[in-house]
């Protein structure tokens, strides 16, 4: 049984695929004529293409389109204002923060939800999944509760950049424990425990046997994490403030250009946004992947 | 494998479908409507119903005028739905393609916008009312007990005070905000520089945040940012009403506002929204502009709330300055506003 | 391996703590200021005119949505599963894309393609159908975010299943369609049903893309979130934090809805 996320299809993915990295492959299909009539493929295929196209391709081409409007200097002015490289800043401040910050917390969470047993543990299983589920907007306002000016634990975080922090791991809080989780429940216990009869104390197997067939899942949950933050806007509209260089995050400035009806402006930063998503998934992918080989190498 | 089958088809359970389905069914059936106000019911026999688009704050505003519309001949059954948002975005939304019958924008360029896009008349301001049903100062709101002790535009400057007022670019109130003390430093317009080195020193020392609309800029003041709000005297009373720990001051020198209102000549309801128009200038639509915090344009219904609305020692008005067709242009066009370029050079 | 106690503890501890101040506060303190004011007030402010046209504008978007995710989901998630052709890695990786998409820049997207000086503006120009400002656009923010939702769900579940039962059933004379509809359709059963889920959950919440392409009127253009919003800018800070709650409280019954479906699946694959 495998220990790595990243391209199996039976084993934990499987069960939650949705925590699977985004493109990961599946191997490719036994040649299967069972539901294809003769055309029917193409004519399936061509339909498929169509939806897709029409929904996700199209939009995206004329975000494209629209950032090289004004050719490649107004684009270039767009992304490079005072404005738009404050927002970036934040943005990727605050994720990387929250990142780490997940990385290390999510990590121990999962352990504790597969390797330790307490009264209510079940429970805790199902409510970690409740930041997936809430509308971002509802985030904001619950932040706002607790971490604003009326905040009963005495933190007024409002406006501040630890205020957006707080929201972005709230958000991302379910993602690296999901990667982490069906990974720990798969690991074979044997190496550890032959680690451990061979005399490697419980520190040492940890580090050396545990924690590296967990990095794969690990760096796969960071990248899910670090995406989402880099995205998110609903979930710090309140709590923010939108203060330029400050709590300002891209897709606030992203909005304020296109409501001051820049659209050109508005497109030039979506597509380094969307770049720099792209460019991090790809980036943990090749990680992992080169991870989960030396992993296996060595397992074999 | 055939009672596999089975189990997994009928594990498919309809039920959870049907629920819904059914809770949906009921639901849908509730009857919905635009009012957001708890226990005021939805309006009943309605004929005909307008959209008003406006600004950021007149909220406190409309809500009282609206059924004071609903109570008279001119207005019953008229449902009014209304959408308040930053003045300059609305106004683009409406010519993007919102729907709208009657507009009513912080600023008069925001209208001026709709003509030259086609969607309101020319004549708009030329009956007596001028466009103009109710208006309002230029005014500093301070935290309660005023502890900074606030008095006028040059205390802004002061190294400890950070002020809020929102961006120029998508809201009318910032355009009046930075109006009074432009008029009031450049002595009416006469000495444009000395009006813009204030502004300037004023954005660039003093204003960290660029809230889009003005009530925005209330809600980033209210929940603690900055030390003094420039707003309109209309936010600040709604605001003080709501009991929220501010109060607002009046400047000597300060800047008259006033906010149009237009129909839409594309709307399909002009009759409707031609009643509405006309009725805020009746006797029964100023006492309630009054009574929310407005000034009144009606002579008589003002000199009936004097006591609420002191006259400052120097009221400026945009006619001073020579008119929004000459102020606009000179101090906010998108490219070379002087006022503008102040705040693209201070926050990007 | 055996691990230390008193490290066990702590972590455990550490952990309990960490959930308890993100996740478990927050949700206590929304409820209890939710409440406070008691019960009625809460009813009254989530069944005011403009909540209830929110609530049935964010059904009849999810009953749009719903099924042509299913319909086009499964039909992706069998081309996917099922055949092998050149292009199939990009399909993929199509199909994920949402997922790496800020709402507002699926916003931006639609504006730029649909607004009356987009890309493909003649459509409401000339035709008069409104894409943005209206119900369609809503429609089209909420598909793009669930898109990967079903496919997602439905592809692994044909993969590990196999083909072996569909052939069989060909030899026995099925036609397609007969194939389809008791071979395929029961054995991603659980799968759909989860896929849908999420799908629900999600177009409930949406916000982001929302808020740029609809009109957001009162009793007819705003969404649940988006009165949330709403009220919240307006000062009607209460009548934002009860809708909240009410919200809150849909998402737990997703989570739970959630929980149970996964349990029937692992059971019905082990069985």
């Amino acid at each position: 049984m495998t220990h790595s996320i990243l391209g199996k299809t039976s084993g934990p993915e499987a069960i939650r695929p949705e925590l699977a990295q985004p493109g990961s492959e599946l191997p490719p299909p036994p040649k299967a004529r069972t539901l294809s009539r003769p055309g029917s493929t193409s004519l399936r295929f061509g339909v498929t293409m169509l939806w897709l196209s029409l929904i996700v391709l199209l939009p995206l081409a004329a975000i494209a389109w629209q950032a090289v409007d004004g050719g490649w200097q107004a684009f270039w002015l767009a992304i490079s204002s005072h404005a738009a490289l404050e927002a970036f800043r934040v943005t990727l401040t605050a994720s990387v923060v929250v990142t780490v910050f997940n990385m290390v917390f999510g990590l121990l969470t999962a352990w504790v939800l597969v390797r330790d047993d307490f009264p209510g543990k079940a429970l805790l299983d199902v409510f970690i999944d409740l930041p997936f589920a809430l509308p971002t907007i509802v985030t904001s306002l619950v932040m706002l509760a607790v971490y604003g000016k009326n905040s009963p634990v005495g933190l007024h975080l409002q406006h501040t950049p630890p205020g957006v922090w707080v929201a972005l791991a709230f958000v991302t809080l379910p993602l690296v424990v999901r990667a982490v989780q069906p990974v720990l429940l798969e690991i074979d216990r044997d190496v550890e425990e032959a680690a451990a009869s061979l005399g490697a104390s419980g520190p040492k197997v940890l580090t050396s046997i545990v924690l590296p067939s967990l990095l794969p899942a690990v760096l796969s949950g960071a990248g899910l994490s670090f995406s989402r933050c880099v995205a998110e806007f609903g979930s710090v509209v309140t709590i923010g403030g939108q203060v330029p260089g400050k709590t300002e995050v891209s897709s606030q400035w992203i909005r304020a250009l296109i409501e001051n009806d820049d659209r050109t402006g508005a497109a030039a930063i979506s597509i380094v946004l969307l770049s720099i998503s792209f460019a991090v998934l790809i980036l943990l992918r090749v990680l992992g992947g080169r991870t989960a080989r030396r992993e296996e190498k060595a397992a074999a | 494998m055939s009672q596999r089958l089975y189990d997994i088809r009928s594990a498919w359970r309809w039920r959870p479908v049907v629920t819904l389905a059914l809770v949906s069914g009921l639901v849908v059936a509730c009857q919905g409507g635009a009012s957001d106000v708890v226990g005021a019911g939805a309006l009943t026999n309605v004929n005909a119903k307008i959209t008003l688009v406006a600004y950021s704050v007149p909220e406190p505003g409309w809500s009282k005028v609206i059924p004071v519309f609903n109570a008279s001949p001119e207005g019953k059954g008229v449902q009014v739905v209304t959408s308040y948002a930053a003045s300059a975005d609305q106004s683009r939304g409406v010519v993007e393609g919102k729907p709208a019958d009657i507009v009513n924008f912080s600023v008069e360029p925001d209208i001026t916008r709709l003509v030259k896009a086609g969607k309101v008349s020319p004549d708009w301001d030329k009956d007596g009312g001028r466009g103009i049903p109710f208006g309002s100062v230029v005014t500093l709101v301070v935290r309660k007990g005023n502890p900074k002790n606030i008095k006028d535009w040059d205390d802004l400057l002061r190294p400890d005070v950070e002020v809020v007022t929102p961006s120029p670019l998508s809201s009318g109130s910032a355009k009046w905000n930075l109006l009074a003390p432009y008029a009031a430093k450049s002595n009416g317009g006469r000495d444009s520089r000395g009006g813009i080195e204030f502004i300037s020193k004023l954005v660039h020392e003093h204003v960290k945040l660029r809230p889009s609309s003005g009530r925005l800029a209330t809600s980033v003041f209210v929940e603690g940012s900055g030390d003094v709000l420039i707003s309109y005297e209309n936010e600040a009373i709604a605001i003080e009403r709501q009991g929220k720990p501010v109060e607002h001051i009046l400047p000597e020198q300060t800047f008259k506002i006033e906010n149009p209102v237009a129909v839409v000549t594309t709307s399909p309801h002009l009759d409707a929204a031609n009643a509405f128009n006309n009725f805020q200038y009746t006797a029964a639509a100023q006492t309630a502009w009054a009574q929310a915090g407005f000034r009144a344009v009606d002579p008589a219904v003002a000199n009936n709330f004097r006591d609420q609305y002191p006259v400052p020692v120097k009221l400026w008005t945009i006619d001073d300055l020579g008119g929004w067709s000459t102020a606009d242009p000179q101090l906010f066009d998108k490219n070379t506003g002087s006022i503008t370029k102040i705040y693209q050079a201070a926050t990007g | 391996m055996k691990s230390l106690p008193w490290a066990r503890y702590l972590t455990r501890y550490v952990v309990l703590a960490y959930i308890g101040v993100m996740l478990i506060l927050p949700v206590i303190l929304i409820l209890w200021r939710t409440f406070r004011p008691g019960f009625g007030q809460f009813y009254d402010w989530i069944s005011t005119p403009a909540a209830i046209s929110a609530l049935n504008l964010s059904l009849l978007v999810v009953a749009i949505v719903l099924p042509l995710n299913v319909i086009f989901g499964v039909m992706t998630a069998i081309l996917l599963a099922r055949n092998r052709f050149r292009g199939r890695g990009v399909l993929q990786a199509v199909v994920d894309l949402p997922f790496a998409v800020s709402p507002i820049i699926v916003g931006v997207a639609l504006i730029v393609l649909w607004g009356s000086a987009g890309a493909l503006g003649f459509v409401e120009n000339d035709f008069g159908f409104r894409i943005i400002f209206g119900v369609p656009g809503i429609v089209l923010a909420s598909i793009f975010v669930t898109l990967p939702f079903v496919v997602r769900e439905v592809q692994p579940v044909l993969q590990e299943v196999g083909t072996e039962q569909e052939q069989a059933a060909a030899t026995l004379g099925s036609n397609w369609w007969q194939t389809f509809w008791r071979v395929t359709l029961p054995s991603i059963g659980w799968g759909l049903t989860y896929g849908v889920v999420l799908t629900t959950a999600r177009t409930l919440g949406e916000f982001g893309g929302v808020i740029m392409v609809s009109s957001n009127l009162p009793g007819e253009s705003q969404t649940l979130t988006l009165l949330v919003n709403d009220r919240y800018n307006r000062g009607a800070e209460y009548g934002a934090y009860a809708l909240s709650t009410m919200l809150m409280g849909v998402a737990v019954a997703f989570l739970v809805v959630k929980t149970i479906v996964q349990l029937r699946r692992k059971r019905a694959r082990q069985a």
